[in-house]
């Protein structure tokens, strides 16, 4: 039975929690901390001493752990790649910008269970000689805001934050910044032009990664709220133990979002690939199956961003036979583990783990049209194939929704959106705005051409002059 | 008129400018605190927010035009930010948007922030809030409400003070 595997979330949502610095303390909060600020330098097998900082890192690597935003890139890694020789100093940016469409799992974390993140943070910055943070809170949040400046206030009033950090010498000071209503401040290198004060418009990599060149042109690490707070749980485990949750290359544990046309919407936390995209749907556990009768028409697997899948839909993937042959195999798409590896295989994405289930009523059109949308209103208009692409697409698509589609628009649509990605662009965003639509168009082709068709009908059929005498 | 910011405020502000290495990075925060002691941003406060952060108003203007939260006209008492995006509109939002602008005396088909006449609720359609869960969902100012219903939604206005 497929079943939650609370890590993270395993208190935030009991009785009496509350997000105060007596109750993170009750339930064992910051233990982890005391004991990484008392960790000593080690000699590994290999001989070489390794300082508490290097341990800290190694058992990130170790863990597994892959960023909870959306990119799914190793921690470990990107810790790794960060410039530590430059004489620079290095900072370390939470981000709380959660705005992927379908995404509300950070929000839990950040109003319920703020000193759990502070307390990954902490660790994390040590683990990387850095004594500058910030948490970049979208601006939609202002009470996530409040609630970790107080946090943030009691964990410097107890000494967990701020200077002599428990008497251990380490300093590092963590302060809030609201953003103000800009989905492309979730984009790091855009997050970090708008934490200097700009417009948020991303850098082009190379040479602006940031690991090396970031913040002020500083080394900076940017990590998702729900990594933060994972890092905790490996420090507290112990990255092999870690890394024994999930399945292999897919570890921990992840936060679902569950949205859409289903009896349970809410936040579930899973072990990595332990549960299928079916057990999330339809299982009692979890979202509970369809309101109302209805049938499953498409799921969005990973935020408004990701490929769609059509219900049904069939896809190969690559696995092991009992001999350790690799054999290619069909699985329906709701029997996907829900995991990064199968749905980037699948062609999707688990994005920011954002499940939006769309049944038998929903308008396909519709549906793209309101997602496209959103994407020509946050395109940040640096680049022009997104800028420009991204409103067509939005445009077309009001047509369509308002009696005024072509048959032809289902390849108008596919033509522009081929046109956007694909390097054209500075960021992900080129991809982000395209491929829903390259997927709802090539998946359910036939609901654009019929709802076209329809339209050029109606139209040419009110266009008849009425004083024109039939054909004999 | 002259612009004149409270000495608690520009206190407050100096305290935030602290919080960065370089003045420049306070801005977003330096407009915000702004925002919420005058209702908008006008011209004259974007070129004291200038000077207090030694850029050209130009780099303050470009903040202001392009972050959707900032407005650079007053609106009112109450601001009630409806999620148009994709989950919520699953679970009605466009017909609670509609509901809203109807019982306020607002036009639903115009586009951006509508405020009534007597200056008390200004109704906006705005990109995902980040509840999906909790569909649909609308921020009354600071507070968000979640699953609005057209009658939640009339209890909400009608509790307005």
């Amino acid at each position: 039975m497929p079943a939650e595997y609370r890590l993270i979330l395993k208190h935030l949502d009991e009785p009496g929690y509350e997000p105060t610095l007596a109750c993170y303390l009750r339930h064992g909060g910051y233990s982890v901390l005391r004991r990484v600020l008392a960790l000593e330098p080690r000699v590994s097998p290999e001989g070489k001493t390794l300082s508490p900082q290097e341990q800290l890192r190694q058992e990130v690597s170790l863990s597994g752990l892959r960023g909870r935003g959306g990119a799914g890139f190793s921690t470990g890694m990107k810790w790794s790649l960060v410039d530590r020789k430059s004489g620079k100093p290095i900072y370390l940016i939470c981000n709380a910008d959660e705005s992927e469409p379908g995404t509300f799992k950070d929000r839990q974390i950040i109003h319920k269970d703020p000193h759990q993140l502070l307390e990954g943070m902490v660790v994390s910055a040590y683990a990387n000689d850095v004594h500058l943070a910030y948490i970049y809170i979208r601006g939609e949040f202002p009470q996530g805001a409040k609630i970790l400046n107080q946090a943030i206030s009691e964990a410097k009033a107890a000494g967990y934050l701020g200077k002599n950090i428990l008497g251990s010498g380490y300093d590092l000071e963590i302060y809030v910044h609201r953003g103000a209503g800009a989905y492309i401040c979730g984009e790091e290198t855009g997050l970090i032009e708008s934490l200097e004060g700009k417009r948020p418009y991303p850098r082009i990599k190379p040479p602006y990664f940031p690991a090396v060149l970031g913040l002020y042109q500083c080394p900076t690490i940017v990590n998702n709220v729900e990594t933060l707070c994972a890092v905790k749980h490996v420090i507290e485990m112990g990255g092999a133990e870690y890394a024994k949750l999930g399945t292999p290359n897919n570890t921990g544990t992840r936060i679902v979002s569950l949205s859409g046309c289903v009896w349970r919407p809410g936040y579930y936390e899973i072990e990595v690939g332990k549960a299928t995209l079916r057990d999330l749907i339809f299982d009692p556990a979890f979202g509970g199956g369809l309101r109302d009768g209805r049938k499953l028409k498409a799921i969005i697997p990973g935020g408004v961003s990701a490929k769609v899948f059509k219900a049904g839909e069939k896809v190969k993937l690559k696995a092991r036979n009992a001999d350790g042959r690799e054999v290619e195999q069909e699985v329906d798409v709701l029997d996907l583990p829900y995991d990064f590896t199968s749905l980037i295989a699948a062609g999707s994405m688990s994005g920011s783990s954002a499940i939006i289930v769309l049944d038998d009523s929903v308008d396909i059109v519709e549906a793209l049209a309101n997602i496209s949308e959103f994407f020509a209103h946050e395109s940040c208009g640096q680049c022009t194939p997104c800028r420009e692409g991204s409103l067509w697409m939005a445009k077309a698509l009001h047509r369509m929704t308002h009696g005024e589609g072509r048959a032809m628009d289902a390849d108008y649509l596919a033509r522009i959106a081929d046109n956007i990605p694909g390097g054209r662009t500075i960021c992900a965003f080129g991809e982000a705005c395209s491929w829903p639509v390259q997927s709802f168009v090539a998946k359910f082709k036939e609901e654009f051409v019929a709802k076209g068709k329809a339209d050029e009908e109606r139209r040419s059929a009110s266009r008849q002059p009425a004083d024109v005498p039939s054909a004999p | 008129m002259s612009f004149v910011v409270p000495a608690a405020l520009e206190a407050e502000i100096n305290e935030l400018i602290t919080h960065y290495p370089q003045p420049r990075s306070a801005a977003g925060m330096v407009l915000h605190a702004l925002q919420d002691h005058f209702g908008f941003i006008s011209p004259e406060a974007m070129e004291w927010t200038a000077a207090k952060l030694g850029v050209q108003p130009i780099n303050i203007l470009e903040l202001v035009t392009f972050y959707p939260m900032y407005r650079q006209e007053p609106i009112g008492r109450y601001h009630l930010k409806v999620c148009r995006t994709l989950s919520c509109a699953l679970a009605g939002s466009h017909e609670l948007y509609r509901h809203l602008c109807e019982r306020l005396g607002l036009d639903a088909h115009r586009h951006g922030p509508q405020t009534t006449e007597d200056g008390r609720f200004t109704v906006e359609f705005v990109e995902c809030l980040a509840s999906c869960g909790t569909a649909p969902v609308v921020m009354v100012n600071d507070d968000l409400h979640e699953n609005v219903s057209a009658a939640k939604a009339d209890e909400i206005v009608g509790g307005c003070p």
